[in-house]
């Protein structure tokens, strides 16, 4: 009966440390943690040292100091009397600005340009194989660049907007006109767009160094609230055709729970829109968008559809044609076969690289240093850091802040991933 | 390449960067060359050629200065710096001194910690906007699109302009003068505005400048020269009296091709002791006795350097004005060399 | 009897429907099956034609010959009429090595040349280990490609001379032993620094030797204290070589044996020199560190694997812009008072480091793209896991990994230019902000940037189109 009772009980020796697997690995691991400390104590006492040779302090009280210049771009009210730290609000908030909207169109632009690449049309397959080519094998900075000076070089003046007496005298049209019936202004200043205007408005929660626009708040509850109960509507259709087999028709009061709660949130407010009017050097009125924030985000758009659009080709060359021959073999409808056998398949491969696109995208607005646009960097990371010459507590803050935004994203974009993968039962 | 190289690299330069913190004048002599931190490129100022060759203004007094401490103007190296970098690269101790246009003022002087040790260029910010707009005086800018260079004093002095003429402005932020430039000749900003000097290197390069005007309103001081890290005050007054030789010398008639002889004939005991004739003024701060003849001898004097970067009949076309010398109605006036 | 009738004669074929054949039919069946299919055609064709009517007349009228954007522009005007719109290439022409070499002085420019050309025999043998014809034709293109490139830049004879023997001799050792060559990439990097940064042969022999100390502390130990720990110990021994000894030793020796080039600042350092020479010491050394980073964040150690996954997650969740910046701002904060280096070896640490954290989430996809029986066949062998992971787990992870390493160098490569922002002179924007700032060539716009676009997308496009017939290589060496 020689069995385990046998093995020989070493008593713990210190070589064993080292020797013995068993405790190996806590040996390496305190060794590396330890050396990871004394990195970072290192890495802390010149900064400390550095610091006071410089006569210095680390601390963020200059955020709460007057900022004193101007942003072109501001999505709350700023003045150059706000604080540094409502400069950097602004700054993020147009940093999120380009990212959602440049995350939207690119997806649009990259799934239509990822589906025309597997046409059976020679020509469109090979244009689109161009675009994807040419958009991806050239630095984003150069589109940028380019981008932005197209807008400001091929858009008209302000003033060949103007009708002088000589020319209506005359009958002549103006150099330029408003597009979209007249209520759009290209400019090679930027684009001016009607602004939504309240007769009555609800103004605004002064909290401190945050106000918030009550009315804007308004609508995002009333949207919240429709979307909801869309939803709602939706499960409940579902439920009656998992039970019944038939499916209610549900589009008319979809849409009447989607339009009316907010158009009448919008008759109660006074909604109506202010059209930009060309007064003294500019358009007055409305909202200017600056070329900058166009220029980035069509150029951002452009530079990740190509991706995007590879990763949808990707994707649905991944779904074996059996699938969409069995779909069609049951009789399914090619619309139907794309959306019910086809896509959900497709989106569990495409979602995961589909994350570090926007990812990307997100990042790569801080490119807009190329067109000096205000974004958090152009901000916090630019004029803030420039002129206060806190340039240790600027970085970190604004390293900071981008971090959070990336694991925001990420956290998201992998929760929603999830809920598409494969379920194991 | 590979680590290997780069490690190499890393251990050789972290040897010879250990006694940084001596003292710059010896660090520079230890290094055989002055690093001098000048703009990534403006015309006229500071700019490197096809060859990379560097010239312009602030330029010369770089090589002024390399000439007063080695007598050879060519041992200057110069960094790019951008508005954003430049103050960090100083006082990181990257660069050795600082000339590249930028503006003296009390937050950069005290707070930054650095030291603004002459004044090489009054300048101030003015507006430049195109002739048939219509507009005399910048107070006629009301709603007006104004493209202004960011990273500078200029985006400060220009929101207190408006703010105190109670008039507003739109503004659209570029990089540097040549994406200003691109811009305001498209018509995308009505008014363009930065120190009155680049205004003037600006339309001079234009390819129809007598199409643009400058407005009269100049709206800020801006005393331009060169920076150096605040505490070594040994360094301070060499690159400062490096800069005055210059100016002593044009006061006195010293120029590049004549200083040889004046150093042999001249009577005068304030230019002897200028030339190193007379007196040990070189030894007292730490450099040879006949530096400032050197640095005279390479780059001539304050009104050569202004007359062939930036003066009249270059392409910049300046007039002297407030960097005339005090006796002739200016403001450039050296301490005596005594 | 009944006529039987037989066909005794076979008839000749018919030939198709006019529709069915041809032409007609390549267009019904590839531009108009449909309403869609020739609405988009159509709009193609319009999209086409619209893009070469609006740009045609500018390629078209291209000025090649003139020294200023005015005389260009006036040029344009005389031939083509007022208002015709025209490229002005003279300043390509002209200016055409500032966007390659940077501020290189032309007499030097033989050196980067020649690296560049040695960076491919050097690869070869890592890309095609022991193919013996594969890598005579990546030697012999290299012998030509010197040939060519070092007669035109008009180098000394003695230096091309030598570098000919080298590759002509590489050439003969890869029919001989083209296992060994393989040292030749261990050397080239060595070789590369000096090549491009000159100064005393010294300096890099000394970097080597602290190499040679390291493996040789490695080996010497291994055998009494275990592999870990006498690596540490020669990293150890190797850093206080390069730190305390390698300076006072090497200058020795060369004020003994002077050998050496011409040294170049690495301000000279500009355009794609610069962007190349920052990309691929990049992705050249962020590779042992992303390895080490993969398998850190697949280690059982959770000490280990939180702070490999904390790496990688900071560094990828910041833009590459902020670490450049923090390169040029912050990096005098972190080290001790006084230290003070090149901004580029300070770019290249930071790139470095980005580099390493999207590598070191390329390999972990090749690691897991294993299948788990090698790792159990390797724990089966009984081999330890440095032995499993240098024998049977990273040679096949790094090989299905290269077409990634070689997409993130792309992206690397193109992110270069980024470094225009803290006053490096990159081809796309650091050069061309010089040249515009040139008074002859003040407003010129297009032309840099279509140039330098250019040969962007020739090396990115031949880069990606490598790695996809590498990938399809590879697929089917896995079926």
């Amino acid at each position: 009966m020689a069995l385990a009772s046998d093995v020989p009980k070493d008593s713990f020796r210190l070589s064993m440390l080292i020797y013995d697997t068993r405790y190996r690995s806590i040996t390496i691991q305190v060794f590396v943690l330890l050396l990871v400390g004394l990195f970072l104590a290192w890495l802390l006492q010149n900064t400390a040292a550095n610091l006071a040779a410089r006569g210095k302090e680390f601390n963020f009280g200059f955020l709460w100091q007057r900022a004193g210049y101007d942003i072109g771009q501001q999505l709350i009210p700023y003045t150059n009397d706000s604080t540094h730290f409502r400069a950097l609000l602004v700054g993020l908030l147009n940093t999120l600005a380009v990212a959602v909207l440049g995350c939207i169109l690119a997806t649009v632009l990259g799934v239509l340009v990822g589906v025309l690449r597997l046409s059976n049309n020679w020509l469109v397959s090979r244009l689109m194989t161009i675009y994807v080519e040419a958009l991806r094998n050239v630095p984003l900075l150069l589109w940028i660049l380019l981008t932005y000076v197209i807008l400001s070089e091929a858009t008209p003046q302000p003033r060949d907007f103007r009708i002088t007496d000589e020319m209506a005298a005359a009958g002549e049209a103006p150099a330029a006109s408003m597009i979209l019936f007249d209520t759009v202004a290209v400019t090679n200043r930027g684009t001016n767009v009607p602004a939504p205007m309240f007769t009555r408005g609800l103004g605004m929660l002064d909290l401190g160094p945050l106000s918030i626009n009550l009315t804007t708040l308004a609508f995002l509850i009333v949207l919240g609230g429709s979307i909801w109960a869309y939803r709602s509507l939706k499960a409940s259709a579902d439920a009656t055709q998992e039970e019944s087999g038939v499916r209610p028709t549900t589009w008319w009061q979809s849409l009447l729970i989607m339009v009316l709660p907010v158009s009448l949130l919008s008759a109660a407010l006074g909604l109506h829109w202010e059209i930009p009017e060309l007064k003294g050097f500019n358009f007055a009125g409305g909202i200017l968008v600056a070329h900058s924030f166009t220029a980035l985000l069509v150029a951002l758009a452009l530079y990740t559809s190509a991706f995007i659009a590879e990763i949808v080709r990707a994707g649905i060359q991944a779904i074996s044609r059996g699938q969409s021959e069995a779909a069609f073999a049951l009789g399914l409808r090619p619309g139907r076969t794309m959306n019910l056998v086809i896509l959900p398949q497709a989106l569990r491969v495409i979602i995961p690289p589909l994350i570090s696109q926007y990812l990307n995208l997100t990042k790569n607005t801080s490119l807009g240093i190329a067109v000096s646009y205000l974004d958090l960097r152009g901000t916090l990371g630019g004029i803030t850091l420039n002129q206060t010459g806190r340039e240790l507590e600027c970085m970190l803050l604004m390293m900071a802040i981008y971090l959070t935004i990336s694991l925001i994203i990420s956290a998201v974009m992998n929760f929603y991933n999830a809920s598409v993968q494969l379920k194991a039962r | 390449m590979k680590k290997s190289a780069f490690l190499g690299a890393l251990a050789a330069t972290t040897v010879i960067a250990g006694a940084a913190m001596a003292g710059t004048l010896d660090d520079v002599k230890a290094r055989g060359e002055l690093i001098c931190g000048s703009n990534t490129g403006l015309t006229g100022f500071g700019t490197p050629d096809a060859n990379g060759n560097w010239t312009g203004f602030d330029v010369d007094l770089c090589r002024a200065l390399a000439a007063a401490i080695f007598g050879d103007p060519t041992k200057v190296k110069f960094i790019p710096t951008t508005g954003e970098t430049r103050f960090t690269a100083l006082q990181s101790g990257e660069v050795d001194v600082l000339i590249r246009n930028s503006t003296w003022t009390f937050s950069r002087d005290t707070e930054l910690a650095l030291d603004f040790v002459a004044v090489n260029y009054y300048d101030g910010q003015g507006f430049m906007v195109k002739k048939d707009l219509g507009v005399s005086s910048a107070k006629e800018l009301d709603g007006a699109t104004v493209c202004i260079q960011t990273g500078t004093t200029t985006e400060l002095n220009l929101a207190d302009f408006f703010k105190q003429n109670n008039i507003s402005y739109q503004p659209v932020t570029v990089a540097d003068d040549s994406e200003a430039q691109r811009q305001f000749l498209a018509g995308a900003c009505d008014a363009y505005t930065t120190d009155a000097s680049g205004l003037a290197a600006s339309r001079a390069t234009m390819p129809d400048g007598d199409q643009y005007i400058i407005l009269p309103e100049i709206i800020s001081k801006e005393p331009l020269g060169p920076v150096v890290r605040h505490g070594d005050n040994n360094w301070g007054d060499v690159v400062r009296w490096t800069f005055n030789a210059l100016l002593i010398a044009e006061e006195k008639g010293v120029t590049k091709a004549n200083v040889a002889e004046v150093a042999a004939s001249s009577q005068d005991e304030e230019v002897k002791r200028l030339l190193g004739v007379s007196g040990d003024m070189g030894a007292k701060i730490g450099l040879p006795n006949e530096a400032f003849k050197n640095a005279i001898a390479a780059v001539g004097n304050y009104g050569e350097v202004f007359a062939s970067n930036i003066g009249e009949g270059t392409a910049i076309n300046l007039a002297r004005g407030l960097n005339a010398l005090w006796t002739q109605g200016g403001l450039q006036y050296a301490a005596p060399f005594r | 009897m009944t006529e039987v009738f037989v066909r005794m004669q076979m008839l000749q074929p018919e030939p198709p429907p006019a529709r069915e054949s041809g032409l007609p039919k390549w267009l019904r069946e590839n531009l108009f099956s449909g309403w869609l299919n020739s609405s988009l055609t159509v709009l193609g064709l319009l999209a086409v034609g619209w893009i070469l009517y609006a740009s045609l007349p500018w390629w078209l009228h291209s000025v090649w010959h003139a020294s200023s954007l005015g005389e260009c522009r006036k040029i344009i005007a005389e031939t083509w009429g007022e208002g015709a719109t025209g490229a002005c290439w003279a300043v390509v022409r002209e200016r055409w090595y500032q966007w390659i070499f940077g501020f290189y002085a032309p007499a030097l420019w033989w050196r980067p040349i020649l690296a560049f050309g040695l960076l491919f025999a050097a690869l070869g043998p890592v890309l095609f280990a022991g193919q013996k014809k594969a890598l005579s034709v990546i030697l012999g293109a290299v012998l030509a490609y010197l040939v060519v490139t070092l007669w035109l830049a008009s180098a000394p004879t003695v230096p091309v001379l030598l570098a000919l023997a080298l590759v002509a001799g590489l050439l003969v050792l890869a029919q001989v032993a083209p296992g060994k060559l393989i040292w030749v990439t261990l050397l080239y990097p060595f070789l590369c620094f000096w090549l491009l940064w000159g100064g005393s042969i010294w300096t890099p022999i000394g970097g080597l030797l602290g190499f040679i100390i390291l493996v040789a502390v490695t080996i010497g130990l291994s055998r009494v204290i275990g592999p870990a720990v006498s690596a540490g110990i020669g990293l150890v021994v190797a850093v206080l070589w390069w730190l305390y000894l390698s300076g006072p030793v090497m200058g020795g020796l060369q004020s003994v044996l002077p050998l050496g080039i011409a040294s170049v600042n690495s301000d000279q350092f500009g355009g794609f020199l610069l962007a190349i020479t920052i990309g691929v010491t990049a992705i050249g050394c962020s590779l042992p560190m992303g390895i080490l980073l993969a398998l850190g964040r697949q280690s059982d150690m959770l000490i280990v694997k939180t702070l490999c996954v904390g790496f990688i997650e900071f560094i990828r969740g910041v833009p590459l812009i902020t670490l450049l910046f923090t390169a040029s701002l912050l990096l005098q904060y972190f080290l001790p008072p006084g230290t003070n280096f090149d901004i580029i070896l300070r770019v290249i640490i930071l790139v470095t480091l980005f580099a390493a954290a999207y590598l070191a989430e390329v390999i972990r996809g090749g690691l897991a793209a294993l299948p788990r029986g090698q790792y159990e066949a390797a724990d089966a062998l009984g081999l330890d896991y440095w032995q499993a992971q240098r024998l049977i787990i990273l040679p096949q992870a790094l090989k299905i990994s290269i077409p990634a390493i070689v997409s993130t160098f792309i992206g690397l490569f193109k992110d270069t230019t980024l470094v225009a922002f803290v006053g490096l002179m990159d081809p796309l924007k650091g050069i061309t902000q010089i040249v515009r700032a040139d008074i002859n060539w003040k407003g010129i716009y297009w032309e840099p940037y279509i140039y330098v676009g250019a040969i962007f997308f020739l090396i990115c496009f031949s880069m990606a189109r490598y790695s996809m017939a590498l990938e399809r290589r590879l697929k089917t060496d896995h079926r």
